[in-house]
């Protein structure tokens, strides 16, 4: 009898279903996976380490380059940690506008991620319509913040500035639009024979095993664990909000994408709800001088804000030493920052706690013995960045 | 003086029918890209002439400036014939297919087909399967372990569904009593095929979409999963030359469809000609439109679907027809 020899092919770190510089090496019997090895560190750029470099404010750029389809998320759960060092009050205003926006980056997040799934499964149309609804959404975050894909606009203390006028009434006409059209992607998908075949039981995991690997985010929804940092532990007011954690039973891609498909109604309803109860106030924190720079127009006319904010743009703020850990839920899991501090204006160490990286430690697990096909609609259904993962 | 008649009155429908393919196939990637562009809200190409005219003329230019990559490891003549192979079969595949009725010219009976011979379905098969043979080999002399797992894919699909393509086609056989394209177009005169072969009709329709390897066929290529497949390390015309396959052989397919159960060159009032062009076109929209439409099967379902499925279902087309066909 011939003897059996296996193949090992090299998957990215350059392959159009690897969603950045994922590399996979995989070793095939004929078309079977043997064993599957992902290599990361293609993108690593040691934001870890220049966090240790920059006051506080200034490294608030560096997290929207961490999950850059999630600028706004990163941005939140980063403030969240600064601020909960510092234990500073935000109003409520500015609570329910990060809600707002950060609900919408989710929804723009699932946008990309579902038009590149499909288009890595070979349904090709979906990606266009996808991302029609996505340029909308990133029009309106960049009427609010002045950028699309890095807002940085959330600041520590509250946000940078108050939303135009504007901005309210597109939100509400994009919330009538978009339900429609998540309708109309499932009409393309939902139902589509080919689409159930390729996705239905296919890279499947049960809860006990995403959660031995601690998997976060719509991976574990899928396999039917109730947990989502916005219900388990409230963060930014999202006790105020009416709205469901949509959750799977099989753990399988296509439970996944259910997962992700009915987060984007949920999340349309916290973008209205929050929309329609935005109290009105100040957006930065008022109690807090030595965080929050002064209004920009007092800065020209008043040396005392002059020198305030001087003070603040260069020398940063100095918070009580001790160590923070804070998470939220982005669109891929659970982000957290966790950060140390030694009492001067630089933090002494910050560790990202980065969803995608946790659930792509999963990826072997989910393709034992699947087939060629099946890798890329599993690394596809985690939905990975890699600029989280190598940071 | 017969004979030099004969052999005038060939060269020019080859010429005829070469230009006029190449030109159609030239300008199907730009109808094509353009209707997915409207399927997908957005406008398609639009830079190179007006309504983007000038596309495939630009593309073409481009293929042939291109550097003209033969990997070191490659198995050389293997690697240049493989596009030559599925080229040439791709358009050596048009030649039985009739595309009008006949006419007379300077006392001459001239039919609008290059070649009417007697085994015309026989020989479309042939040229198809051969044409694979283009991809296999070359996705494997190319010394790429993704240009090996297209082909390896391209082999195994070309199994599946060619045993059940033929049996599709043996209940049209027996109904028409022919395997000449021109007769069985003649038999088509009172009712088209797919009234009495609906069944057929489908069968087919699946099953010439794994033939031309497309959407959601497209396993040699499959492209998000083996970054191009069979055609991975091909570059410049050697690239375009499998493209052109690939379009060649779907408008042979339309075609093919086209005089198999919609009535050939048949139809009212207008030229036999145009009514041949404008039934292709449709089948060809109908497979730009199912591109724009579906994902990409998984190949061991491809497998069991042919197999499973459209092989038995085609056994049991050619038991009911033959079974008819004898009670009558």
């Amino acid at each position: 009898m011939a003897e059996t020899r296996t193949m090992t092919i090299n998957m990215g770190p350059q392959h159009p279903a690897t969603h950045g510089v994922l590399r996979m090496v995989v070793e095939l019997d004929g078309e079977n996976v043997v064993n599957a090895q992902p290599h990361i560190g293609y993108l690593h750029r040691g934001i870890e380490k220049l966090f240790e470099s920059m006051t506080y404010r200034q490294a608030l750029p560096l997290t929207d380059r961490l999950d850059y389809t999630s600028g706004v998320s990163n941005n939140l759960a980063y403030c969240l940690a600064v601020e909960k060092l510092l234990n500073i009050e935000i109003p409520k205003r500015a609570q329910y506008l990060r809600v707002l926006l950060s609900e919408l980056q989710r929804i723009a997040a699932h946008l990309l991620w579902l038009g590149t799934h499909a288009l890595d499964l070979g349904a090709m149309t979906v990606l266009f319509y996808t991302f029609r609804e996505r340029e909308t959404v990133l029009e309106i975050l960049e009427l609010a913040t002045g950028a699309r894909i890095t807002p940085s606009f959330i600041r520590i203390g509250g946000l940078a500035a108050d939303i135009p006028d504007t901005f309210l009434p597109r939100v509400m006409a994009f919330v009538q639009e978009f339900p429609k059209r998540i309708d109309e992607y499932e009409t393309l998908l939902t139902k589509n024979p080919i689409w159930k075949r390729r996705t239905t039981g296919i890279a499947r995991m049960s809860a006990e095993d995403c959660i031995n690997y601690g998997v976060t985010g719509p991976v574990l929804r899928a396999s039917g664990v109730n947990y989502d940092v916005r219900k388990a532990y409230p963060y930014t007011s999202y006790e105020d909000f009416d709205f469901e954690i949509p959750l799977g039973k099989n753990g399988d891609v296509y439970d996944r994408y259910l997962v992700r498909l009915m987060e984007m109604r949920q999340s349309t309803r916290i973008v209205k709800q929050a929309a329609e109860k935005l109290p009105p106030g100040p957006v930065s924190a008022t109690d807090a001088p030595q965080v929050v720079p002064p209004d920009k127009n007092d800065v020209t006319s008043d040396i005392a804000s002059l020198i305030r904010h001087f003070k603040i743009m260069e020398e940063g703020f100095e918070p009580p030493p001790g160590e923070v850990y804070s998470s939220i839920e982005s669109s891929k899991g659970e982000l957290g920052f966790y950060i140390v501090s030694d009492g001067s204006n630089k933090p002494y160490r910050v560790r990202v706690r980065p969803p995608s990286f946790i659930n792509l430690g999963a990826l072997p697990k989910m393709i034992e013995g699947a087939l060629v096909a099946d890798v890329v609609a599993a690394i596809g259904s985690i939905d990975i960045v890699l600029g989280e993962i190598d940071r | 003086m017969e004979p030099y008649y004969y052999v005038i009155e060939s060269i020019i429908k080859i010429i005829v029918v070469v230009s006029v393919l190449m030109g159609f196939v030239a300008y199907l990637t730009l109808i094509e890209r353009k209707f997915l562009g409207y399927l997908q809200v957005r406008v398609g190409p639009n830079r190179v002439g007006w309504w983007g005219l000038l596309q495939p003329i630009a593309d073409g230019i481009k293929s042939f400036v291109k550097e003209d990559i033969i990997p070191d490891n490659a198995d050389k003549p293997v690697y240049v014939l493989a596009p030559m192979i599925t080229f040439t079969a791709a358009l050596s595949m048009f030649a039985v297919i009739p595309f009008g009725d006949s006419f007379t010219l300077f006392g001459r009976e001239i039919k609008l087909v290059l070649a009417d011979v007697d085994i015309g379905l026989l020989y479309i098969f042939a040229m198809g399967t051969l044409g694979e043979y283009g991809i296999v080999l070359g996705g494997w002399s190319a010394n790429n372990k993704y240009g090996l797992l297209g082909s390896l894919r391209a082999a195994a699909q070309m199994i599946s569904y060619e045993v059940a393509l033929g049996l599709i086609l043996i209940g049209t056989i027996i109904i028409a009593g022919s395997l000449r394209l021109t007769e069985i177009v003649e038999a088509q005169r009172g009712m088209w095929f797919v009234v009495y072969q609906p069944f057929a009709f489908l069968l087919y329709f699946v099953a010439a979409l794994a033939e031309i390897n497309r959407i959601p066929f497209d396993m040699p290529e499959s492209e998000s999963e083996l970054a191009c497949g069979f055609n991975i390390e091909y570059s410049s015309m050697k690239f375009a030359l499998f493209m052109i396959a690939e379009y060649l052989h779907l408008v042979t397919v339309a075609a093919l469809i086209t005089t198999l159960f919609l009535g050939g060159w048949l139809g009212p009032v207008l030229p036999g000609w145009i009514w041949f062009s404008l039934k292709t076109s449709v089948i060809i929209f109908i497979f730009i439109w199912i591109r724009g439409t579906y994902p990409r099967m998984r190949y061991d379902h491809i497998m069991k679907l042919g197999w499973k499925f459209l092989f038995p279902a085609a056994l049991a087309n050619v038991v009911v027809t033959a079974f008819i066909v004898a009670l009558r």
